[in-house]
């Protein structure tokens, strides 16, 4: 269970995050949608315990996470980040190992090497093991780093994942996949929160949705609940159309056009 | 290969130009002697008849020689693999970037404020003082260009290199102003121990040397794995568990102690530490629990080297060390720069 309590974050005078509670229990699958600069990376770094809130908490399994040092952190919650720039050519193998470095001291157990080997064929990097990390795709290495941070919890049901924006970079099929492979993480108890900005793959995938809005909680529910035009517009400012797919159930969002003229007033030109 | 090969072969290739480089020299002395004078030093084996000047060339001059030789390369290629390691860039070369002229000025400082101490740098404490404070101004220097350099948590490797050619300019300055303002007695021995190089070796520098070397090669290997993660940005290695303040001040205390020293007793030797990391990731991959350790053997390898071609090249006429390694590490330097080009973000 991951608690978060009246959490507030400011830098300077900016506040960044005001006032955010929610709770996220395991199995769940959460989308964090939001605009940019809504606060949604910052308040992805609280939850990973990489920044500290201003007030407020947040509990990972009913314990404060500033209780828990670095290394016991690292077996119980993972990060994707945005950017991930290797300049050494490590070899992607090697890349993923990394997922298991809080779980060995100097050389790895056969323990190590089945579970790298797993994630490497559950996100399909495997293919590409013996390649060296910088050649690769922006896409194909995104996914590696995927498998590197599944790698690193993935024998502790329960542990968090914090994924921000886990599919940027990626083809439609990559991201269906990684969209499918968190929520197969979910389905094994695994708590998942994923930043993502396309609202259709939330609506596909996500068993709730929190929307952000200059640093707040706006909305949080299931995709049925919070995705309609009204919140739409209130979210990205944008108008849009929201229907449900008659076959699944699931929304689907259309963004209406927009004009030249419509955009010379929004930039106001 | 395997790897276990590769440091078989590189140790196996030290003894070998060890031999030769200590034959080498305006008395030259065959590599089966040597070997023998050696074996006997140590006990090992009983010759009969010493050839007395051969015994006295070898164990003054030439052999505290080449252990000199083996210590800076073992720390200049060392240093430069792990320092590589924490500014997360193949380019991050210790005298490039300005770490060396820290240890420089720190050294130049210390005989020009104190020389009353230092009247005589020949003896030991002389040395111990100034490897200890070129350790000091290496250290901080590195701090301050890895502060400097940063950018969201990750070192930006345009604005290390500008910071490399600010901190150099700065501290070249510093080092010159304090010997304009050197008396007569303190100005010598600045010019004297500028001269430093691989030809100033005894059993003293050696002594002195040895354990700002061997405590960084002894600890550094186990820092490879931290460094590993490192590649990753400092973020995510912290991501993964690991304290990251504690490993990149281990990393750079260790690593700035070996250079501080080095740099003390013989002198900035530029583009090794860029060298030898750049040779052994071509060789054995990019995994710094080989580099570091490997960069140690290959680079005390090169050095001896070095020192066998500028002490031959233009006999008896010996050229600067450093001279050798920018011939070789410049053009290298060079090449990854093309290489990399793309890569590196100067905005």
């Amino acid at each position: 269970m991951l608690t978060v309590n009246n959490v507030t974050y400011q830098i300077g005078q900016t506040k960044l995050l005001k006032d955010i509670s929610f709770s996220i229990k395991p199995g769940e699958m959460v989308a964090i949608l939001g605009a940019n600069g809504a606060g949604k990376s910052t308040l992805l770094k609280i939850l990973s315990g990489t920044n500290k809130p201003e007030s407020g908490s947040v509990s990972l399994h009913g314990r404060a996470l500033n209780t828990y040092t670095q290394l016991e952190l690292a077996h119980q919650r993972t990060v994707l980040t945005q950017q991930n720039v290797v300049s050494l050519p490590f070899l992607v193998k090697e890349i993923v190992m990394m997922g298991r470095y809080p779980h060995y001291q100097h050389s790895p157990a056969a323990k190590d090497f089945q579970i790298a080997q797993t994630a490497m064929e559950a996100t399909g990097v495997q293919t590409f093991a013996e390649r060296s990390y910088p050649t690769l795709s922006g896409g194909e290495q995104q996914r590696v780093q995927l498998a590197r941070a599944l790698a690193q919890v993935w024998e502790q049901p329960h542990a968090l994942l914090l994924m921000d924006e886990p599919v940027a970079g990626m083809d439609i099929l990559y991201q269906q996949q990684t969209l499918a492979i968190l929520r197969s993480m979910a389905q094994k108890k695994f708590i998942v929160v994923s930043v993502l900005h396309d609202m259709n793959l939330a609506a596909q995938y996500a068993d709730r949705i929190i929307m952000m809005k200059r640093g707040r909680k706006w909305y949080d529910g299931t995709p049925a609940e919070v995705l309609n035009p009204k919140s739409v517009y209130e979210i990205f400012e944008i108008e849009a159309d929201v229907f449900t797919n008659p076959s699944t159930l699931k929304q689907i969002i259309m963004p209406h056009e927009i004009t030249f003229e419509q955009n010379k007033t929004s930039l106001k030109l | 290969m395997p790897k276990g090969l590769i440091y078989i072969i590189l140790s196996v290739c030290i003894v070998i130009a060890g031999i030769v480089s200590v034959g080498l020299g305006a008395v030259h002395i065959p590599p089966g002697e040597v070997f023998l004078l050696i074996m006997g030093k140590l006990g090992i084996y009983h010759m009969q008849q010493v050839n007395e000047q051969h015994n006295v060339i070898i164990f003054i001059v030439r052999l505290p020689r080449l252990l000199l030789a083996i210590l800076v390369g073992a720390a200049l290629g060392i240093s430069g693999a792990a320092i590589q390691g924490i500014f997360r860039n193949p380019l991050a070369e210790p005298g490039l970037i300005g770490i060396s002229a820290g240890a420089t000025l720190m050294a130049v400082a210390i005989i020009g404020l104190e020389a009353t101490l230092l009247t005589s740098l020949s003896n030991l404490f002389g040395y111990y003082l100034l490897a200890f404070g070129a350790f000091v101004g290496a250290g901080i220097t590195a701090l301050l260009i890895y502060q400097i350099s940063k950018h969201n948590g990750k070192p930006n490797v345009a604005t290390m290199l500008l910071a490399g050619i600010a901190i150099n300019a700065l501290a070249g300055a510093l080092t010159g102003l304090i010997t304009y303002l050197a008396s007569e007695q303190q100005l010598r021995n600045i010019t004297f121990w500028m001269l430093g190089s691989l030809g100033g070796a005894t059993w003293q520098t050696v002594t002195c040397l040895a354990p700002f070397v061997l405590i960084p090669v002894i600890l550094l290997p186990a820092s490879g794995k931290a460094l590993n993660a490192f590649a990753l940005g400092e973020m995510q290695a912290g991501h993964l568990g690991l304290d990251v303040n504690r490993t990149k001040l281990r990393v750079i205390l260790l690593s700035t102690m070996a250079i501080g020293a080095s740099v003390s007793l013989t002198g900035i030797i530029n583009f090794m530490g860029l060298l030898v990391p750049h040779i052994i990731r071509l060789v054995m991959g990019v995994d710094n629990k080989h580099v570091i350790p490997a960069s140690a053997l290959l680079g005390a390898l090169i050095l001896i080297i070095a020192d066998i071609i500028a002490r031959t090249l233009i006999a008896p006429i010996e050229l600067p060390i450093g001279v050798i390694t920018a011939l070789i590490g410049a053009p290298v330097f060079l090449y990854i720069l093309i290489r990399d080009k793309r890569k590196l973000t100067l905005a």
